[in-house]
């Protein structure tokens, strides 16, 4: 007997029991659409992660005070005069650039509309490209400006569409509470990192935003823009020396508590990689585990009707089937159920991939992919060969009798 | 004289241990040669079926020896037991057995697959002893499509289709009326005229008296050998 006539009588055995052929491929489907859903969602969520705090930087980092201001610890004033000391070829080499940063809201108002932004940002020329936020029109204001204090601001998208629908913002004069600013460039659009609109922005030079917003106090925070991202480490470690230098904060006692905090992007990066990384072990397990409930029910199905396969065989083994001929048709039946279940259920992990689940865009981990086949496989093939194999070493009568 | 079809010499089968040990055949010793009618009749539980099963190598015996064309079954490999339950001999069960959810036609056909015979000459051959058992019209439809006299004689196709030189029989008229019995009973003639070999289990006396010989069991032993002369069928006698 022919292989090709084998496969003729798998063909012919799963469409004679279509019934429990669908119910064993849907297992096998859920199973394996599910485990791959389910990774792709926790990596996708934790690419998300990641982008957002990419897209912050990851060459930066960020020197603030320590704001509480609870306890005995000082908070420490910061200043542009601390920033300037923060640029010392000799005690930080690594240092690319350094941009002191005050924010404050403001009511921006042209021709009578009125706009609140929620971050109105006073800081340095060098800014844009340290905090990784780049003009798309325009452009944004010079070293010049700011030693001039001239009165310039590029705005974010939000604002442009807000205060100028239709209408070129570049060179128009916006009213900041009661100082005309003029509109130099419009910030390139920004994916939002979160809850606030990172668009709803606007940014004008330092020595302008206090002279009009702030006053002359403390600045919020200082950007420290390493020369390599490798040295970012470094970078903090020089910025810590000087600090302390400058603040009088004596590093060998109390260092839990310095007047001033500095946030690692990279740092940051890292602890929020390896927390969605928990999230994606957390998701493989909920999906091994339904996997393995679609295995259990594969089961169910091949031994409610290994009763009926059994007497079969039996019928068979009389009329003269060989056992090795019996154990192919049934292997092959296994075969084509739990290959086809699985190439289904991957091809409605890819459909169901391209739409976003609760807020995440999936990214399908391949890897993914071959152990739901695989294991599915070896299901199908363990349960629907295992009593097929035992059925064709029976007596040709034992099996007839088989209950 | 050729060695016989078949040669049992002292066969036993014990079922179950114990208490519930069930002596079905206590010693059963017999040849039949090439071309014999066989019946063998008895009551119920005599043990009829259990030497059947054996005969066709369904079955192994607790003690004794099976000779099938004088080769020791009990020697042959899977393979080749596969291939004698296929060339050599016709089964016919009392519960006639066959696959569920196929065709009646995809049955008959069963063995002649297993016997790599080409799917167009599977078909007509089926057709062919489909059309000798009076079911051609009833070629596709399924086991449970079928009465109980039909799925018999769908049986007697499939043990027929393959030309088998040993026709073994169990109950094989149990089911049908004195018509569809005679229909049945003449192909056995024809076969055994033919040459073949048949081994025919029953209750019904006139099934029996068409045979060349009679074996009566009781309690899985024999206790009568006789050989008689056929009667010869309904319909024979109107043609003679
Ligand atoms: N698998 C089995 N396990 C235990 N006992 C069995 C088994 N098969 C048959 N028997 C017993 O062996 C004895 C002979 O059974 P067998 O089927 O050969 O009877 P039979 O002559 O064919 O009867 P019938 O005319 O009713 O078909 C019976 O007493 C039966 O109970
Ligand atoms: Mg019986």
């Amino acid at each position: 007997m022919s292989f090709f006539e084998v496969v003729r009588f798998a063909l012919r055995g799963l469409s004679a029991n279509k019934l429990r052929s669908a119910l064993t491929m849907l297992g096998i489907l859920i199973g394996v659409a599910a485990v791959i859903l389910l990774v792709a969602v926790g990596n996708g969520s934790a690419k998300a992660i990641s982008d957002r705090i990419e897209a912050l930087g990851t060459n930066t980092i960020t020197v603030m005070s320590s704001g509480g201001g609870g306890g005995g610890s000082s908070t420490a004033k910061l200043t542009p005069e601390i920033a300037d000391a923060l640029i010392d070829p000799t005690l930080a080499p690594d240092v690319a650039s350094v941009s002191p940063v005050v924010s404050s809201s403001a009511t921006l108002t042209y021709e009578g509309t009125d706009h609140d932004v929620t971050s109105f940002v006073g800081t340095t020329a060098g800014w844009f490209t340290a905090s990784n936020t780049p003009v798309g029109t325009g452009a944004g204001f010079t070293a010049d400006d700011e030693a001039q204090a001239r009165r310039v601001v590029v705005i974010g998208q939000t604002v442009a569409e807000e205060l100028f629908p239709g209408v070129d913002p570049i060179d128009k004069q916006v009213t900041v509470s009661g100082a005309l600013f003029t509109v130099v460039g419009v910030l390139k659009e920004k994916s939002s990192t979160g809850f606030q609109d990172s668009n709803d922005t606007a940014v004008a030079p330092l020595s302008a935003v206090r002279e009009v917003l702030t006053g002359y106090g403390s600045i919020n925070s200082i950007l420290v823009e390493a020369t390599d991202p490798g040295k970012v480490d470094a970078v903090q470690s020089e910025v810590t020396t000087i600090l302390n230098q400058q603040l009088k904060v004596d590093a060998t006692s109390g260092s839990t508590s310095t007047p001033y905090r500095i946030q690692n992007a990279s740092q940051l990066l890292e602890t929020q990689t390896e927390t969605a990384d928990t999230f994606t072990t957390l998701l493989g397990a909920v999906a091994a585990i339904s996997l393995l409930v679609g295995g259990i029910g594969i089961t169910n199905i091949m031994l409610v009707t290994v009763t009926e396969r059994t007497r079969e065989i039996g019928i068979r083994k009389a009329l003269g089937a060989p056992r090795r001929v019996i154990l192919t048709q049934f292997l092959i039946e296994a075969t084509l159920l739990s290959v086809l279940g699985g190439a289904l259920g991957v091809a409605a992990a890819l459909i169901g991939s391209s739409f976003t689940i609760v807020g995440v865009k999936p990214v399908i981990v391949p890897s993914s992919v071959g152990l739901a086949l695989g294991v599915s496989i070896a299901i199908g093939l363990f349960f629907g060969g295992l009593p097929a194999s035992r059925a064709a070493r029976l007596r040709p009568i034992d099996a007839l009798r088989y209950e | 004289m050729s060695k016989p079809v078949l040669d049992v010499r002292e066969l036993r089968k014990i079922y179950g241990t114990g208490e519930a040990t069930v002596h079905a055949l206590r010693g059963v010793s017999l040849t039949v040669e090439r071309g014999d009618y066989v019946a063998i009749m008895g009551s119920s539980g005599s043990g009829k079926s259990t030497l059947m099963n054996i005969l066709g190598a369904l079955d192994v015996p607790t003690s004794g020896q099976y000779l099938l064309d004088g080769v020791d079954v009990s020697r042959l490999a899977d393979r080749q037991l596969a291939l004698a339950r296929n060339r050599l001999i016709g089964f016919i069960f009392q519960a006639f057995n066959l696959i569920p959810r196929t065709s009646a036609v995809a049955n008959v056909e069963l063995p002649l697959a297993y016997a790599g015979v080409k799917p167009k000459e599977r078909r007509r051959r089926a057709m062919a002893a489909l059309d000798v058992v009076g079911l051609a019209d009833r070629a596709k439809h399924e086991p449970n499509q079928l009465s109980g006299g039909q799925q018999q004689r769908v049986a007697v196709a499939r043990a027929l289709v393959t030309e088998p030189a040993l026709l073994l029989a169990d109950e094989p008229t149990g089911n049908l009326d004195s018509r569809s019995t005679d229909d049945v009973l003449e192909v056995f003639d024809q076969l055994s005229l033919a040459g073949r070999t048949i081994v025919i289990i029953t209750h019904e006396t006139e099934v029996g008296d068409r045979a060349k010989r009679l074996i009566r069991l009781v309690d899985g032993s024999i206790v009568l050998d006789r050989r008689q002369a056929p009667v010869l069928s309904a319909a024979g006698r109107h043609s003679l």
